[in-house]
Order: C-alpha cells, then sequence, then structure tokens
C-alpha cells in the first residue's frame, strides 16, 4: 500500500500541473471565480475555449481509447488531473455530464459514422451535451419515463417534457430516453436517442430553483423529429442503454461541493462559543462534530483512492463507491447549519459582503436539499446499498408483467 | 392549562389548552388560510421592496392579536400568554409574513415585563392598535453575545453604536436596544423615526420577513427598567419570546409534516403511493415524534409562562431547544419527501425551510439555548 505518485504519475502530475499554470488562474476568492464574473454566454465561450487548450495538451479524455482521441491511460491518471484541475480556477463544469456520461454512452452503442460525427467535436469541446432522462412523473423511478417518440418514416417523433436537465440552454446535443413501446413491461418498452438541442420543437426553459439559482431546465418536446441513425442501442433497449450512462455517472459525479471541515475550523478560530467563553474551535461539543466531519470526509476521501486503484488494476469497484452520494449531501447539509447557528441571530445574513466566508455556508445550506435529491435521493441509494451490496431481497414489486400503460400513476 | 407543578410532579391532570382558547385557534386558523398563507407570504418573498404584508399586518391588528396579552386598561384584550401561544402556533403554521415576533413576543413583553406605567401607556395600546411596529436589537455581530460584548452605549438620554442584524428593523418604528450603560448594561427604549438612526436593510435567508442595520449616533432614547439591569431583563425577554416562537416552531412543524403526508399519498413511484415505503414512513414517523416531543415542551412552557413559574427559565430553554431542532427536521425532510420538485422555487417547502433558519436564530442560537438549558438543570438541582 502506498499512497504516493508512481515515477510516471508523478511525471504526469507535474504535467498537469504546468499545463493548468500556464492555461488558468489559481482558485482564489469565489467572487473572483470566472463562473462568477462571467455572464452565461461568456463563460460558456471561456470554457469551450479552455476545453480546446485541454484537448489540444492530451489533457481531455485521458482513459479514452486512442482511436477516440483519448491517451488511453488508466483511471488514476485522470484522477491525478482532477486533483491537480480542482486547485485552480478552471472551466471545466460545463463539460462534466457530456463527456462524463453521454459521450462515453454515444460511443458505447453507435456505429463508426456517429462516432465520428460527434466524439471529437464533443472532447474539443466545439459542442456540449446533456442528459435528458428525468421527467416530472418519472424521478426515483426513471424507467417510468412517459415521453413519447412514435416512428415515421425514416424518423422518429418525439412529444413530451424533460425536467432536471442541467446546462440544456447552452447545450448543442442531447441523448433523450423515451418511451417506444406502451404495451410491455415498462422497463422494455424505452429507447435511447441523440437529440439535437437546437432542433425544431424543442424548447428549453429554466427552472427556479428553491434556492433561488437557475441551473437546470425544464425540456418539452413538440413533434421534434429525430432521424432513425441518432438511435443508440436496439429499439426497447434503452434502459440498458441508460444502465451504462448511469454507471458512467457514479465514476463522474463527486469531488468538493461546497465548504467542508477546514473551512468550519477557520470559521470557529473567531467565532465567540455557545457558552459565552472562549472561541467556538475551543467548545468540546463542536470539537467532538469536527471530529466527526473529518472522519467522514477522509474516509470518503480514501473510499474513493480504493476505487480508482481497483479500476487502475481494472478491477470492477467494490461496494466503497455507493457511500459517497450518502455521506455528502448530509455532509455539506450539516456543516453549512452549524456554521450558520454559530453566527447566531448574525447567521440569517446571506449577503456575500457581510455573510463569514463570502456567504459560503449559506450556499452549501440552500444547495444541500437539492444535493440529496439529484442523482438518486438518499433513500434511493440506501436501497441500492441494501439491494445490491448486501444482498438483501428486493422491495416488492408491484409492476412486474404488467404493461407500461396500464401502471398507476397518481398525480 | 394546569402544569406540573413545580415541573416534577409524576402527571399533570389538566396540560391541555381550555375549550375557549382551542376555539381561538379554530378562528386564527380559518382566518389565516383564507387571508395568509403561501400565496401571501409570496407576494413578500417576490418583491423586494417590501418586507411584510400590510394589509395582513392590519387585519390582524383589528381582530386584536397584537394586544392579546396587552392588559384592557392599555387597549389590549387582556386575555392571556395561553391564548397568545394558540395564535403564535397558527402564525407559525401559515409562515406569516407580519412583524408579529418582533412587536410582540420582543418589544410589547418587555414593556410588560420593565416598563414604567407611562412607557406602558404611552406604547401598549399603540401596539395592541397595529400603529407600532416594534423590534428588539440585541446582536452586534456573529456569535452569541454575551454582556461583556455589548458595545452600544446609553449614557442616560442618548445612544451610540450599532446593531445588526435587527429582525423587522426596517419596518419598525420602535426598538428595545441592549446597551451598556456605565459599566453595566441597560435596556433603552429608542424612536426609530429620528435623525439619529440609519438603517441599512440586510439581505437574510428568509426574505419574508424584513432585516436591517440600525446604527445610532446621539439617537435620543430613554432607560427601560432599572440602570445595569438590562443583561438580566434581557434574558427575561428572551425566555418570554422563546416559548412564544416555539409555538411558531411548532406551526410550521406541522404544517411540514401534513404538506408531506400528502404528498407522500398522492405521488406514485415504481407504481406505488411513495407512502408506502418504509423509507417513507419512517421519515414521516421520526417528523410526527419530534413534533410531538417539542409541541409537550413548549406546552410547559406555555404554563411556565402564563403563571410566572420559577420554572420559566429552564422550560423557554427546553422548548426552544425542542421546537428548533423540530422544525429543522421537518422542514429539511419535507423538501426531501417531495424530492425533485420540493427543490423548485413554485413549491412551497423552500419558504419553511427558510422561515425555520431564522425562528432558530431570532432569539440565539440553538447551541446556545442548549447550554442555558443544560445551566438551567444544573441550578435547579443545585437549590
Amino acid at each position: 500500500m502506498d499512497f504516493n505518485d508512481t515515477s510516471e504519475e508523478a511525471k504526469f502530475r507535474a504535467d498537469a500541473r504546468a499545463f493548468l499554470e500556464k492555461t488558468c488562474a489559481p482558485k482564489g476568492a469565489d467572487s473572483e471565480r470566472l463562473s462568477r464574473k462571467l455572464s452565461g454566454p461568456e463563460f460558456i465561450k471561456a470554457a469551450k475555449a479552455y476545453q480546446s487548450k485541454k484537448a489540444e495538451a492530451g489533457f481531455a479524455g485521458i482513459t479514452w481509447a486512442k482511436e477516440q482521441g483519448g491517451r488511453g491511460l488508466p483511471p488514476i491518471y485522470a484522477v491525478i488531473f482532477n486533483q491537480e484541475e480542482a486547485k485552480f480556477d478552471a472551466p471545466s463544469q460545463p463539460f462534466a455530464i457530456g463527456l462524463g456520461m453521454c459521450v462515453p454512452t454515444v460511443i458505447a452503442f453507435s456505429d463508426d459514422a456517429t462516432k465520428d460525427r460527434y466524439v471529437a467535436k464533443a472532447l474539443r469541446g466545439d459542442e456540449i451535451w446533456c442528459q435528458l432522462f428525468s421527467e416530472p412523473g418519472a424521478g426515483s423511478d426513471v424507467a417510468a419515463s412517459k415521453t413519447k417518440a412514435v416512428r415515421d418514416g425514416d424518423d422518429w417523433v418525439i412529444n413530451g417534457q424533460k425536467v432536471w436537465t442541467t446546462g440544456a440552454h447552452f447545450c448543442d446535443f442531447g441523448i433523450v430516453l423515451v418511451r417506444t413501446n406502451p404495451d410491455v413491461e415498462k422497463h422494455k418498452g424505452l429507447t435511447m436517442f441523440i437529440i439535437d438541442m437546437k432542433a425544431p420543437g424543442v424548447e428549453v426553459r429554466p427552472i427556479h430553483q428553491a434556492s433561488g439559482g437557475r441551473e437546470f431546465n425544464e425540456v418539452y418536446f413538440t413533434d421534434v423529429r429525430i432521424p432513425d441513425k441518432n438511435r443508440l442501442g436496439e429499439p426497447g433497449m434503452g434502459w440498458n442503454v441508460a444502465l451504462v450512462t448511469l454507471m458512467n455517472e457514479r465514476l463522474a459525479v463527486g469531488g468538493s461541493t461546497g465548504p467542508d471541515y477546514a473551512e468550519i475550523l477557520e470559521l470557529a478560530r473567531n467565532m465567540p462559543g455557545p457558552t459565552g467563553q472562549g472561541t467556538l474551535a475551543q467548545d468540546e461539543a463542536f470539537r467532538q462534530k469536527l471530529a466527526d466531519w473529518i472522519v467522514k470526509a477522509e474516509g470518503y476521501k480514501l473510499s474513493k483512492f480504493r476505487t480508482m486503484t481497483a479500476l487502475s488494476r481494472g478491477q470492477t469497484p467494490g461496494p466503497e463507491s455507493s457511500i459517497g452520494k450518502v455521506i455528502n449531501a448530509n455532509h455539506l447539509m450539516d456543516i453549512c447549519n452549524t456554521a450558520i447557528e454559530s453566527m447566531d441571530h448574525y447567521g440569517i445574513i446571506n449577503d456575500g459582503d457581510l455573510a463569514p466566508m463570502e456567504a459560503a455556508f449559506h450556499q452549501g445550506y440552500m444547495w444541500a436539499p437539492g444535493l440529496r435529491i439529484a442523482g438518486g435521493t438518499d433513500e434511493i441509494l440506501k436501497n441500492i446499498i441494501a439491494e445490491r451490496v448486501l444482498g438483501l431481497p428486493q422491495d416488492v414489486r408491484v409492476d412486474k408483467g404488467v404493461a407500461f400503460k396500464d401502471l398507476p400513476s397518481g398525480r | 392549562m394546569i402544569g406540573p407543578a413545580q415541573g416534577r410532579r409524576e402527571a399533570a391532570l389538566n396540560f391541555d389548552f381550555s375549550d375557549d382558547q382551542k376555539s381561538l385557534k379554530d378562528e386564527a386558523r380559518k382566518f389565516l388560510t383564507d387571508k395568509a398563507g403561501a400565496k401571501v407570504t409570496r407576494r413578500v418573498l417576490n418583491d423586494d421592496a417590501v418586507s411584510y404584508d400590510e394589509t395582513l399586518w392590519r387585519s390582524v391588528a383589528e381582530m386584536g392579536w397584537l394586544g392579546a396579552a396587552i392588559p384592557e386598561e392599555h387597549g389590549g384584550l387582556g386575555l392571556g400568554r395561553l391564548e397568545l401561544c394558540v395564535l403564535a402556533e397558527e402564525i407559525g403554521r401559515a409562515v406569516a409574513p407580519i412583524p408579529f415576533s418582533s412587536t410582540v413576543y420582543f418589544f410589547a413583553e418587555a414593556l410588560m415585563l420593565a416598563g414604567s406605567e407611562a412607557q406602558k401607556a404611552a406604547q401598549l395600546p399603540k401596539v395592541a392598535s397595529g400603529e407600532t411596529i416594534g423590534c428588539f436589537a440585541l446582536s452586534e455581530g456573529p456569535g452569541a453575545p454575551t454582556a461583556a460584548s455589548i458595545q452600544a452605549k446609553f449614557d442616560g438620554s442618548t445612544l451610540n453604536g450599532v446593531k445588526i442584524p435587527v429582525t423587522d428593523g426596517d419596518v419598525a418604528n420602535w426598538a428595545v436596544v441592549v446597551a451598556k450603560e456605565g459599566s453595566g448594561v441597560s435596556l433603552v427604549l429608542i424612536d426609530l423615526n429620528q435623525p439619529g438612526v440609519t438603517r441599512t436593510t440586510l439581505k437574510t435567508m428568509d426574505p419574508t420577513r424584513g432585516h436591517a442595520k440600525l446604527e445610532f449616533k446621539n439617537a435620543k432614547a430613554e432607560r427601560l427598567g432599572a440602570v445595569g439591569q438590562g443583561w438580566e431583563l434581557s434574558e427575561a425577554v428572551l425566555d418570554r419570546a422563546a416559548v412564544l416562537i416555539a409555538f411558531e416552531q411548532v406551526g410550521g412543524s406541522q404544517a411540514c409534516l401534513e404538506m408531506s403526508i400528502d404528498y407522500a399519498k398522492n405521488r406514485y413511484a415504481f407504481s406505488r403511493q411513495i407512502g408506502s415505503f418504509q423509507a417513507i414512513k419512517h421519515k414521516l414517523a421520526d417528523m410526527y415524534v419530534a413534533i410531538e416531543v417539542a409541541r409537550s415542551n413548549a406546552y410547559y412552557g406555555a404554563w411556565a409562562l402564563s403563571t410566572e413559574a420559577a420554572e420559566l427559565p429552564f422550560a423557554a430553554a427546553a422548548s426552544r431547544a425542542a421546537a428548533s431542532d423540530a422544525y429543522y427536521l421537518c422542514a429539511k425532510e419535507n423538501i426531501q419527501t417531495h424530492g425533485g420538485m420540493g427543490f423548485t422555487w413554485e413549491v412551497d417547502c423552500h419558504l419553511f425551510y427558510r422561515r425555520a433558519k431564522l425562528l432558530a436564530l431570532q432569539a440565539g442560537s440553538p447551541a446556545a439555548w442548549k447550554e442555558k438549558l443544560v445551566k438551567r438543570l444544573e441550578q435547579r438541582n443545585a437549590a
């Protein structure tokens, strides 16, 4: 067991760092970040320029096969690059879903002509991708998607609605999961397509979130025509395609989401404690909580190393890879809530100019409830751990053997 | 309500509200369902220029709620604190966007506790009529304040210093301020509409209530209560407010639970009502248990408040600790139960999540109250 880089890894890390130093500013104050300073379209332009330089320098698609424009390196190299990139104000986020989930699905399920059309452009940042799975009536139960596609000559005609689509307003293409046969069981009547987000009949409406922001969208389809050549996998096999996408999600999602134990300790050093004596950092109850946060955050980080080690060796990651989401959102909420409450009445102020640390804890507090839901709720993830990792019996399924159109769906 | 005497008796014989109090509660609920609720709260949420609903405020004044606990001789209804508790629960349930807590639980309570006859005669009728919006200015910066940390200074006739944040300080016309006087601390009564007072509106997590920074420069003010008694009086005001806010928190928590129950019965996933899954059942049962623990502690607080019992400091701290935790739990799990919908601006879950944080902080943080609770237990045991 060794947590140090091998000599090849160290060399790669130095190269990555040199590239990043040349290309990006180091991470500074939140208010100075590109994503805050630039308007939406300007930020996307800057992100595309960055992605292009990254591809040119060989740091895009690190783990992808060489014939797809990648470097064919083991996943540990992608981890190393991500670790270094996280220290800089690098606008890589708009590509996370496309390159992490969508394009790998395209690569797995399409012919050479389709791959030639899309993959290189995505890797260079010329085109950005989004994932269109969730619907108002199909969140935890994604396979209950109702958006409908009907064959018409060489095309399919799509009608319906997707929701919680990250980046739909700036994306060029998406992969969309639709129902092509309502007369069979729900998992068997789905098909996956590549959709042109600029096609007639596609309408993107931003969602006003509880946190106040508008990072996600609703996407409406009205008689949108998709050529059959944009189909990924056979008709009715969409669920299997989606599982490949979602498997990639586990590897793509993760990383820092907001203030952690180091930030709250920094806050606590100058905050009066709740007993009226000394600082919060000296308060015994706080110190016990801090210890819990340290072991959770470090435990999660080190578990990711175990996952990466398995991947480096070509093994399937073990159950440790499923604990992240269950830990992270609650961890963030707990830290932010404790930080805000420690400020006493002053904690209600969320103006970045007045609140400690540019109101990072307040943003985390409003964002964390979304994080507990996005990409699978805590409850769904615990079911996955219980059933797939621990081998407990599945919950009773009332939809087995019933045609999709006959299933109860409530409001 | 007859409370458990000394707080030590095994069982209370009549630990409930009276029929009259219950019918007041029904009336209040009916009125607020009709005239308040999320649609009114959202009017304030979505308009940066307003921080309370004036129409609702006037109606509440007309019904006598602002003076429910104010004696008849001072223009109130002369009911008791139990009636006020009942109203507080309904106001909390409705997430009402009015400066009720600042005016009634803090400002009016401070006057009734520490005011001279002249001060009460001058102020309380205007509170009861809705003419005066009052507020309570204690905090001066991040962290729990102490008698030693107070910097605002009163010299017997003028006030200098800064208070931040002051809940409803942007709309109030009078304030009770905690300030240093000589080597001690005094409560100070001040008219906010004068040149020596500068207000800056603050951006907060709960935009359905107003907040301000108040700056005093040689502002004219008068003492409320005895010189040097300010800290003890402030603590006593906080104890009273803590019980009343606990009822708002219980009301808000109950509303969250009811929203969750309704959604869990009507939302389907995997072709089942999500309420049929144990993960959701247990979550809602946890909310229920937390609410009932908070409610019972709040009832004890209500009894202590209404009878001026010696147990009030202990009961107030217990009420507040339980109610702050219950509301936080219920508000966040209500969002979780609603899934993605719960994280949208259009669905009301976030109104409660925001208000829960304000109520947890307005009279001092949960951690500070838990510390007080244990200290007061130790004092009780030592006595």
